[in-house]
């Protein structure tokens, strides 16, 4: 009961945070920011890989990964997000942006008209993306097929269908700082797990406000399609050696060689085509996890 | 009366659900241990390529050569309609494989070719092992990535 007052209220208190306009306003880049940089596709084709963008953004089931046609659908205690079209399509897709259009969409959350994205896109994560990558990643989706498939919309009810609310979302629990402590070892696999490959949007559970709760951080969580759990990373759960997990990102079999389902599957498929050197930084990353 | 009915139509559906769960039972645990007989020539050979055991072409060879039985086995009788892990306990069998099963076939006809490619280099050397044995991976992480309910 006090749960279910808690979901009630605290929504509430968010959208009458909302009416603080400051708050909730989008806030943006600086435009000078990326001026200096130019984008090496060749380098954004692995950071394009390592963030995982064709997981969600391709057609389910399609063959072809690098058509980010949109339309796989992402349900949720909110309503059911369906991922955009970011192909090259100058109208349906991202091929109209600028560079600067970019960085806002991916680093805050922003779209091209100043509206907020609601946070089943992973910016939240990839706030933490060098402006090297950035750019690199801009320079690289450019190559890209373009599709002229229209982005289908959120099935998002009230309160949550008022953007501006997401503002007051962001206010409390967007964050550009790294969870983790991480030595010059660990920063790699850091950048990787919590950055780009954005792990923790599934491996750690989330608040009534579906925000990320970093004390529990990798501690596994409910699986957001409603079946099964995503399985916990933390030591006093996952007892794979660091070998173990270098060999599971890269070819998907378990030490029971079992082998990667479910969006797992599309992760490690991404996790495969990256060197060995970054597999075994996230794996050091995760063999350095603090028990919850 | 009424509760007498409604008792009466409970139970039914409940002895309902049971008997039709047991037709199923040998068909799951088959097709369930055939993927264990997989797992355990896989990881013969994984724990090979990986250098955690020394390699042995006989070992090797006998291993690859298991997988291929497996995929000889005829599936049609392992997946009966309605065994499917909306309808029945015991699976992760997704409905979606009934709704496409040519696709599904298509699959596992792509699980037999890379194990063929491994059988024929299992023999050759350790070396041959982890290229041979990451592509068959690859065919059973695609039919997982659509047709498996996650646990």
């Amino acid at each position: 009961m006090l749960r279910k007052l808690l979901m009630l209220a605290i929504p509430a208190a968010v959208i009458a945070a909302g009416i603080g306009l400051w708050v909730t306003a989008p806030s943006t880049v600086e435009a000078a920011r990326f001026e200096a940089l130019s984008g090496d596709a060749a380098r954004g084709e692995t950071v394009f890989t390592a963030s995982g963008c064709a997981s969600c953004h391709t057609v389910k089931g399609s063959e072809d990964k690098l058509v980010l046609a949109g339309g796989q659908a992402f349900a949720s205690d909110f309503g059911t997000f369906y991922a955009p079209n970011i192909s090259s399509h100058p109208e349906e897709g991202i091929g109209g942006w600028s560079q600067i259009a970019f960085a806002n969409a991916v680093l805050r959350g922003v779209s091209p008209e100043g509206q907020h994205y609601y946070p089943a896109f992973p910016y939240t994560s990839y706030v933490r993306m060098t402006d090297a990558d950035l750019v690199d990643l801009w320079a690289y989706m450019q190559t890209l097929p373009a599709d002229a498939t229209p982005s289908k919309p959120h099935d998002v009810g009230f309160p949550f269908n008022i953007r501006r609310s997401v503002g007051g979302w962001k206010f409390l629990f967007m964050d550009d700082g790294f969870v983790t402590e991480a030595d010059s070892e660990l920063e790699r696999g850091r950048y990787l797990v919590e950055a780009l490959a954005h792990c923790a949007e599934c491996h750690t559970p989330r608040n009534a406000l579906g925000a990320l709760d970093t004390a529990r951080w990798m501690a596994g969580a409910p699986n957001p399609s409603g079946q099964g759990t995503i399985p916990p990373l933390t030591p006093d759960k996952l007892d794979w050696s660091a070998d173990d997990i270098a060999y599971y990102l890269e070819t998907g079999f378990t030490p029971e060689y079992d082998s990667a389902g479910g969006h797992m599957a599309a992760v490690i498929d991404n996790f495969s085509k990256l060197g060995p050197e970054d597999r075994a930084a996230v794996a050091a990353y995760v063999k350095a996890l603090p028990a919850p | 009366m009424k509760t007498f009915i409604a008792l009466a139509a409970a139970t039914a559906t409940v002895l309902g659900t049971a008997a039709y769960a047991q037709d199923f039972k040998m068909p799951v645990q088959a097709r369930q241990g055939q993927f264990a007989v997989l797992a355990i020539n896989l990881g013969i050979l994984g724990g090979m390529a990986r250098g955690a055991t020394e390699y042995d072409a006989e070992a090797a060879q006998a291993a690859a050569d298991s997988i291929v039985a497996v995929t000889m086995i005829n599936q049609g009788p392992l997946w009966p309609e309605g065994s499917d892990s909306m309808s029945i306990d015991g699976t992760r069998a997704e409905p979606a494989i009934w709704e496409n099963l040519p696709d599904v076939l298509s699959k596992f006809g792509d699980l037999t070719m890379a194990a063929q490619e491994l059988q024929a280099v299992a023999g050759t050397g350790q070396e041959a092992i982890g290229p041979a044995l990451g592509k068959l991976g690859g065919t059973c992480k695609a039919c997982h990535d659509n047709y498996r309910t996650p646990e």
